[in-house]
């Protein structure tokens, strides 16, 4: 007669007793002499080694001194080649969208379509997509390819390795610096990597601070803001270099930030020791050259422009919506900027900004073309195409100081994961409490640090 | 015409409900490795899919598949997360261990960096615990010469009891051979005599009064030393398993007449 399953697991725990504690430990000893054994009997030195340019190269960029230095400078250098080469494009593409809408609107009304469709189709849905495209793809494309060449060189365990005494401080895992990294490409990939990361605390704290560091969604966001207020008080001839140093800064700032949380996270609720790990280098690889491209145009590019496009449209329709449907002598967007003023106002932004925040909570990508849509609302002017008169526009119209556009950043930063990034964090977590913190930290952050930088500035200046 | 669904047969049908989409192919093999060996440019070398090749520790958290054919059938690719033993606690590790002992695939490659092969064998020896049916990739072939190494491939296989097949992925070399000598594993043309790492002498001795008695609750079981062993390390979805019964329904599908296979495999071609 067959033991019973039961039996067999009194069995297994009783041996398990006898043979003490270590026993996994004394199980991977035993593989790893074998494992030696074996290499030794089939590997040999042919003696013909080569200069090692990996270790040369690895003791300047892990360097204790060059390596954080080497560090920005290569990011700074990857924002001001995207800087550099998106501008005229966006350009371009804005001009040839927008003579398209206005040809296509024209057309319509000259078929005798009703002045709601026209309105709807082109200058909601059509022009929400206009200006994503145009705002966001250009810089895609030169971002996403920079940053999978560094990636496919082996950069990032560098930066992982070169960040790992700072997370350690924090109470934080290593491996976080390289979760990190990935959330720059985009915060929701971010998490899903921090299942490198062994201990449940740790990993939650990677989690929950993963969206302090800006998502490629919300680098256009940046770079333009960078470009137009920060660098418009410099010579053009330094302007480029500027925008980038001011975009490597709010970079810094976010890695401040993750730090931070991190510590006071790994201080209250998820107090904890940081535990060790090895981490390794893998050796400099030649990227190849066509997988870069495709990986980074079709499967990030393409991806991320598409889903920023599968939500600027309804957004489009909704602003064309909330911009010409009338309520007590208003528009119903004239009703929400004058209610979320206050609160802009408080936090040294304004209620358009706040509005465009909360119709671009599918999507960050979305927030700086629904924020133009918002401003030049029903008015027909389309040729805002070109960083200068974007500048123009919200300046001289809206009132924008350098302090909206230094709060802006600093909201753009700090503020709520998109829904998507807020998804994974329950997928990874299956938890409604640590999701609703991983929504609402940030948020609750961007506001405290913006009314702050506002009440500051306001006073200084 | 669409060859039927092999969900439906009874080897497969644990696979299925582990998620893998296993329609339309004959064999599963899966991947395993550690982390940064190259895994993720096998697969695609494979399946000519571009999973992104990412060049860092830990790219691939979450299974991906694909499919291949060679020899008129059809393999199923799976991806398992890199790791660097099938004894830890972490997730990624708990997926590829459980892939293996439940999923059962009809062939493992662990692929190997030939620039670390020590700390790699410890991964391939852990899998030969595991699984009888087993292929070792030496991985990136080109970047052990460089730094002046020389893999003796033969040797390996010999000490190993399981095909070794050197390769250069990232340029497609080798991958054909790879794919043969799968075949050959899965076939049964290759026969496989995986070494099995010795105990610790009180570990062994544990090990023998656990066997027998697995083997009596699930006869048939392939792996019964590696379920003792996992019992003896205390792992919950082992005991869970045994206790459940379905360690003992997966052993009499193994035991089924090998039969199914071949008459299955008529019926796709004769749709064909």
């Amino acid at each position: 007669m067959p033991h019973s399953a039961q039996s067999i697991i009194d069995l297994s725990d009783q041996l398990r007793r006898d043979l003490g504690g270590g026993f996994r430990d004394r199980m991977v000893t035993a593989v790893y002499e074998h494992a030696q054994e074996l290499v030794s009997r089939s590997v040999h030195e042919t003696g013909a080694k080569k200069w090692d340019f990996d270790q040369r190269i690895d003791r300047l960029l892990t360097s204790r001194w060059l390596g954080l230095p080497l560090m920005l400078l290569l990011l700074g250098l990857v924002f001001w080649v995207t800087i550099q080469a998106a501008n005229v494009p966006s350009q371009m593409l804005a001009n040839a969208f927008f003579a398209f809408e206005s040809a296509a609107a024209g057309m319509f009304e000259s078929l005798g379509a009703p002045w709601w469709l026209t309105g709807l189709v082109w200058h909601g849905v059509f022009r929400g997509l206009a200006w994503v495209v145009s705002v966001m793809l250009p810089p895609m494309a030169v971002f996403f390819p920079a940053f999978t060449i560094l990636e496919d060189l082996g950069y990032l365990p560098r930066v992982a390795f070169n960040l790992d005494w700072l997370f350690r401080k924090a109470g934080a895992h290593g491996k976080q610096a390289l979760t990190m990294a990935m959330g720059f490409g985009c915060n929701a990939a971010g998490i899903t990597s921090t299942r490198i990361i062994d201990s449940p605390r740790e990993r939650l704290i990677a989690i929950l601070t993963n969206n302090f560091v800006p998502c490629n969604g919300r680098f256009p966001t940046l770079i333009m803001l960078a470009v137009i207020f920060v660098a418009a008080a410099f010579p053009p001839a330094l302007a480029s270099i500027i925008a980038a140093s001011a975009v490597v800064t709010v970079v810094l700032l976010g890695i401040g930030f993750t730090l931070l949380v991190s510590w006071a996270l790994s201080r209250t609720v998820l107090a904890g020791e940081a535990s060790a790990f090895t981490l390794e280098l893998p050796p400099y690889r030649r990227p190849s050259v066509l997988r870069i491209l495709y990986t980074s145009l079709i499967d990030r590019t393409i991806f991320v422009l598409g889903r920023a496009m599968l939500t600027a449209a309804p957004a489009g329709a909704v602003i064309w919506i909330l911009a010409n449907v009338q309520a007590g002598g208003q528009s119903l967007a004239a009703h929400a900027i004058e209610l979320l003023g206050p609160t802009g106002e408080a936090i040294g932004l304004d209620g358009v900004i706040l509005l465009a925040y909360i119709i671009a909570i599918p999507a960050n990508e979305i927030v700086v073309p629904t924020m133009l849509m918002c401003y030049l609302g029903a008015s027909m002017m389309m040729d805002v195409a070109a960083y200068d008169q974007i500048q123009a526009v919200l300046v001289d119209q809206h009132g924008w100081t350098m302090l909206t556009a230094v709060n802006l950043m600093l909201f753009s930063l700090l503020h709520n994961p998109c829904a998507t990034t807020i998804l994974t964090i329950w997928k990874e977590t299956r938890s409604v409490k640590w999701t609703a913190l991983g929504g609402l930290m940030p948020l609750a952050i961007a506001f405290a640090v913006c009314f702050l930088s506002a009440q500051a500035g306001r006073l200084l200046l | 015409m669409i060859a039927p669904d092999c969900g439906a047969c009874p080897e497969h049908a644990q696979l299925a409900s582990m998620g893998v989409d296993i329609g339309h192919c004959d064999h599963i093999v899966a991947l395993a490795g550690n982390p940064n060996t190259g895994k993720s440019s096998v697969f695609n070398a494979l399946t000519g899919l571009r999973q992104h090749v990412g060049n860092w520790t830990g790219k691939t958290v979450t299974r991906a598949e694909g499919a291949f054919a060679f020899g008129g059938k059809r393999f199923k690719l799976v991806d398992l997360p890199g790791t660097y033993s099938l004894l830890s606690a972490s997730q990624d590790e708990e997926i590829s261990r459980n892939f293996l002992l439940f999923g059962q695939p009809d062939c493992t490659v662990v692929v190997t960096d030939a620039t670390a092969l020590e700390r790699n064998l410890n991964l391939v020896l852990q899998v030969l615990e595991v699984t009888d049916h087993a292929v070792v990739c030496v991985n990136l072939m080109d970047e052990a010469a460089r730094k002046g190494l020389d893999v003796d491939v033969r040797s390996l296989s010999r000490d190993l009891g399981v095909p070794v097949v050197p390769t250069v992925a990232r340029r497609k070399q080798g991958m054909r051979d790879l794919v043969s000598t799968v075949a050959d594993v899965v076939s049964g043309e290759t026969k496989t005599a995986p070494l099995r790492v010795e105990p610790p002498s009180k570990v062994s001795e544990a090990i023998g009064n656990l066997v027998p008695l697995i083997e009596d609750l699930a006869p048939g079981v392939p792996n019964a030393r590696w379920i003792a062993l996992r019992l003896l390390d205390g792992d919950h979805r082992v005991r869970e398993a045994l206790l459940s019964g379905e360690l003992a329904e997966m052993a009499s599908r193994q035991r089924q007449p090998a039969i199914s296979r071949p008459s299955r495999l008529t019926a796709i071609s004769g749709n064909l």
